[in-house]
């Protein structure tokens, strides 16, 4: 056991830093989130080409960098704290784990490489209702000769109207529950696929509603085994929360950041607000959260890291404890990336509550990523549920 | 960045769990799950004898270098026997200041003489420590010690005057380490110094203070032309405080893990209760348990950071939060166990005032965000040190 990072992770972690300074400043958030794509073109391929992240979990059979799930919860982090407008989230925390967790090698082999290679963004689509149980899946699919007839809907999906490549979940007619749920991989343009953008609150993350109308897909679109996704299902949106803590973390620690610095600069009474105890304990109480939601996810990342690459004892033992870790952390986190970026608005007055400082960037992104797969209270039963 | 632990440090555990169980039976049966926090005035005779039992077989102070009496486990191995001893119901340590904070000191700051003179006792479990930091008007303002100390040249001895209070255990104590101020005329932390003082002599008297819980676990102490040998002092005289200090830093370490357990335990009783009663079907108790699960996982995964992270002893500035974080969580337990409880929660074992585990421990944790800096002194600090705002005005 080594809970610290690696010297290379570190090194991961400074180039990230600085080059999302440069590139994903205010400016360039609020350009990108203002457009209906919700990100600039040329700022993700230059972080295809240059960076590489899309690559860094992709084994390296599959065109991948071959690393592992600490080093890409670093990069969401990062990202989070500058609040990064791409299609890097659902690709990568949606795309590229679904086809890891459920494909099949041919399967690996077809899209991992386009995507690897920065030619193919990807997203998740399964919900249908105000919810993500089993239950939300209400598409249907239909064995047709070689393959199946895809119909129905789907809500509240990153990036669905730009990905080029769809992961969708169906079950079989008149099924329900965790039953005879099947995952489906499918380019976006296939034919009776229509996307449509929703306008969101949380203008950094874009999402939009995905209809299947007598969609058909071969068999070997269908990933793993009919009727049998749940499992598999939820270990992906597993993985995901990992990667939405992780920039839930990263981002109240950036809000926090700029809170401090913010109140050192501002006086009232001839004195900064820095030095009123009250302004001070309320700082002091969000940094607890925000060492403890780092703790939380490098823990989840771990997890992770086993449950997607182990190969001994040990790590399998690891692996068994990714639902729960999964859920402390989405638990945790979302409900602290919340509180501070509540307090940050309080902590900088009148100039809080405007459009032009940033906090209210933060508070939004703060609510999006704690509703979407489920929030703290949903989690937190989802954990009573294991220990009671 | 890696969780799991090796198959060396796997075996480690085999044996460590296996002597614990073949170990604390028969006479110390009763000793399983007593004497932790909140606890801490039970069996302490009994307990002593289970520390020297523990000290034959090498069990003491097992994070201390081999050089000092210890056992040298790597930091991991030291997470293990935490985890195991909390596990198999190990009691409380009566020798947790010795081990936790007198020696670590000495090791850091005594002398070769000193290290020879207190350690062993400490490892062997047949001396005891107290802490003399607090005073009647030196509380969170801990600078503001008036306890004096001079060396008398005729006697070649130390001679303290003052008094301490809130001392937890000097009743059982051999030995207390005292903050006393050497350089009359001086403030603050200038002018201190950090003496080693024998308990038992005729110039010191312990009173004890009636806790809330009704008993007694701390005490006042008045030191009256008490004495100490000359070379009793660790530091120079001027050096208390920089010793005090780091000696604090000391708290935040490995031992937390063991702290842990016996939070996880005190929780498993909770939920066990939970389903007996009917209350883990509500929904608020159900996100309140989880909520309290999910805070002590959180608090396992703070301190494998800091202990990673720290190998060179030093504390990064994460682990400022660390004493504020399971401070409130463990208040928070507390109210969640009489919640639990119910009605039941006011109904004593047996009068005049016997409480159970849970209204001991509720109660109890009450003291949890009061001792060892409040938590308004943790936040102070946390502000201060690790995000760099302005210091508190001094009123003085
Ligand atoms: C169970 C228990 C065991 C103890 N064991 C020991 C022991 O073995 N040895 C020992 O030396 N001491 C011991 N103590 C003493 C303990 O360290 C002190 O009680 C503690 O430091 C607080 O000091 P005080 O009681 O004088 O409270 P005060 O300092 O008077 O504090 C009263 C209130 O004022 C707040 N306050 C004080 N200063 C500030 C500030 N600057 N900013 C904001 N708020 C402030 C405090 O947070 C608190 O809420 C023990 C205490 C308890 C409860």
């Amino acid at each position: 056991m080594e809970f610290a990072f690696t010297e290379e992770q570190e090194m991961i972690r400074d180039s990230a830093e600085s080059f999302l300074q440069d590139v994903s400043t205010s400016e360039a958030v609020r350009t990108a989130m203002a457009t209906e794509e919700g990100f600039d073109a040329e700022l993700w391929q230059k972080i295809c080409s240059d960076m590489y992240w899309q690559a860094l979990h992709i084994p390296e059979e599959f065109g991948g960098l071959g690393l592992g799930y600490v080093e890409l919860a670093v990069l969401f982090e990062e990202m989070g704290r500058r609040l990064l407008c791409s299609p890097f989230f659902s690709t990568v925390a949606l795309g590229v784990n679904a086809l890891l967790v459920a494909g099949n090698e041919e399967q690996k082999a077809q899209w991992l490489p386009q995507i690897a290679e920065g030619n193919l963004t990807a997203t998740l689509a399964y919900t249908a209702k105000n919810s993500w149980d089993a239950d939300s899946i209400t598409a249907v699919a239909k064995k047709e000769g070689e393959g199946f007839v895809l119909s129905g809907q789907y809500k509240y999906v990153p990036d669905g109207h730009t990905a080029g490549l769809l992961i969708v979940a169906a079950r079989d007619e008149n099924s329900s529950g965790e039953e005879s749920i099947s995952l489906f991989v499918l380019p976006a343009n296939t034919a009776g696929v229509s996307r449509t953008w929703t306008p969101t609150m949380d203008q950094t993350r874009k999402q939009a509603e995905v209809t299947l109308d007598n969609v058909f897909v071969e068999s070997s679109n269908l990933l793993g085994v009919a009727g049998k996704a749940w499992s598999q299902l939820e270990q992906v949106t597993q993985l995901a929360v990992i990667a939405v803590a992780a920039e839930q973390a990263g981002g109240a620690r950036q809000i926090l950041d700029l809170t401090v610095d913010y109140t050192q600069e501002r006086v009232q009474f001839g004195r900064t607000i820095a030095s009123f105890q009250a302004i001070k304990h309320r700082a002091a109480d969000m940094m607890v959260q925000v060492e403890c939601s780092k703790s939380a996810v490098y823990y989840a990342a771990c997890v992770a890291q086993e449950s997607l690459f182990c190969n001994d004892k040990a790590g399998e033992q690891v692996a068994e404890e990714l639902p729960v870790a999964a859920a402390l952390a989405k638990s945790y986190c979302s409900d602290a990336y919340f509180h501070c970026a509540a307090e940050a608005i309080q902590l900088h007055g009148g100039v809080g509550f405007t459009w032009e400082y940033d906090p209210h960037l933060y508070f939004k992104r703060a609510k999006s990523s704690e509703t979407f797969l489920g929030n703290g209270a949903y989690h937190r039963e989802k954990i009573a549920q294991a220990i009671l | 960045m890696k969780i799991s632990f090796s198959p060396e440090d796997e075996q480690f555990r085999q044996e460590i769990a296996g002597w614990l169980k073949d170990n604390l039976k028969g006479e110390f049966e009763e000793l399983r799950h007593r004497g932790g926090p909140g606890d801490e005035h039970m069996f302490p005779e009994e307990r002593k004898i289970w520390e020297q039992h523990m000290a034959q077989a090498g069990w003491t102070c097992p994070g201390w270098p081999v050089e000092h009496g210890g056992k040298g486990l790597s930091i991991n191995q030291q997470v293990i026997f935490h985890e195991e001893y909390a596990r198999a119901g190990g009691p409380g340590h009566m020798g947790h200041i010795g081990e936790g904070l007198a020696g670590p000191t000495i090791i850091a700051f005594g002398t070769e003489e000193q290290k020879k003179r207190f350690l062993p006792g400490i490892v062997d479990g047949t001396e005891y420590w107290c802490q003399g930091y607090s005073e009647p008007s030196a509380g969170s303002d801990l600078a503001n010690v008036k306890t004096k100390a001079h060396f008398d040249e005729a006697s070649g001895k130390w001679v303290i005057s003052g008094q301490k209070v809130w001392t937890s255990l000097a009743h059982e104590s051999d030995w207390c380490f005292v903050i006393a101020r050497t350089e009359p005329g001086s403030q603050g932390h200038k002018g201190l110094a950090f003496l080693l003082v024998p308990m038992k002599q005729e110039g010191v008297e312990v009173r004890p203070i009636e806790q809330l819980t009704g008993t007694s676990e701390f005490n006042e102490v008045f030191f009256d032309n008490a004495v100490t040998d000359a070379d009793n002092i660790v530091g120079k005289p001027g050096e208390g405080w920089k010793i005090a200090m780091a000696l604090l830093g000391f708290e935040r370490g490995v031992s937390t893990l063991g702290q842990q357990m016996h939070f996880q335990n005190e929780l498993d009783e909770i939920i066990k209760v939970a389903k007996e009663n009917g209350s883990s079907e509500e929904p608020a108790i159900r996100q309140r348990i989880a909520d309290a699960w999910m805070g002590l996982r959180i608090m396992r995964y703070n301190s494998l950071r800091m202990l990673s992270g720290g190998a060179d002893g030093s504390l990064q500035k994460e682990a400022m939060i660390y004493k504020l974080y399971w401070a409130t969580w463990h208040a928070n337990l507390g109210k969640l166990a009489m919640d639990v409880l119910g009605n039941e929660s006011e109904i004593l074992d047996e009068g005049p005032y016997e409480l159970n585990r849970l209204q001991s421990m509720y109660l109890f944790t009450r003291s949890d965000t009061i001792y060892g800096g409040t938590n308004e002194i943790q936040r102070n600090i946390i502000a201060e040190r690790a995000l760099g705002m302005p210091k508190e005005p001094k009123g003085r």
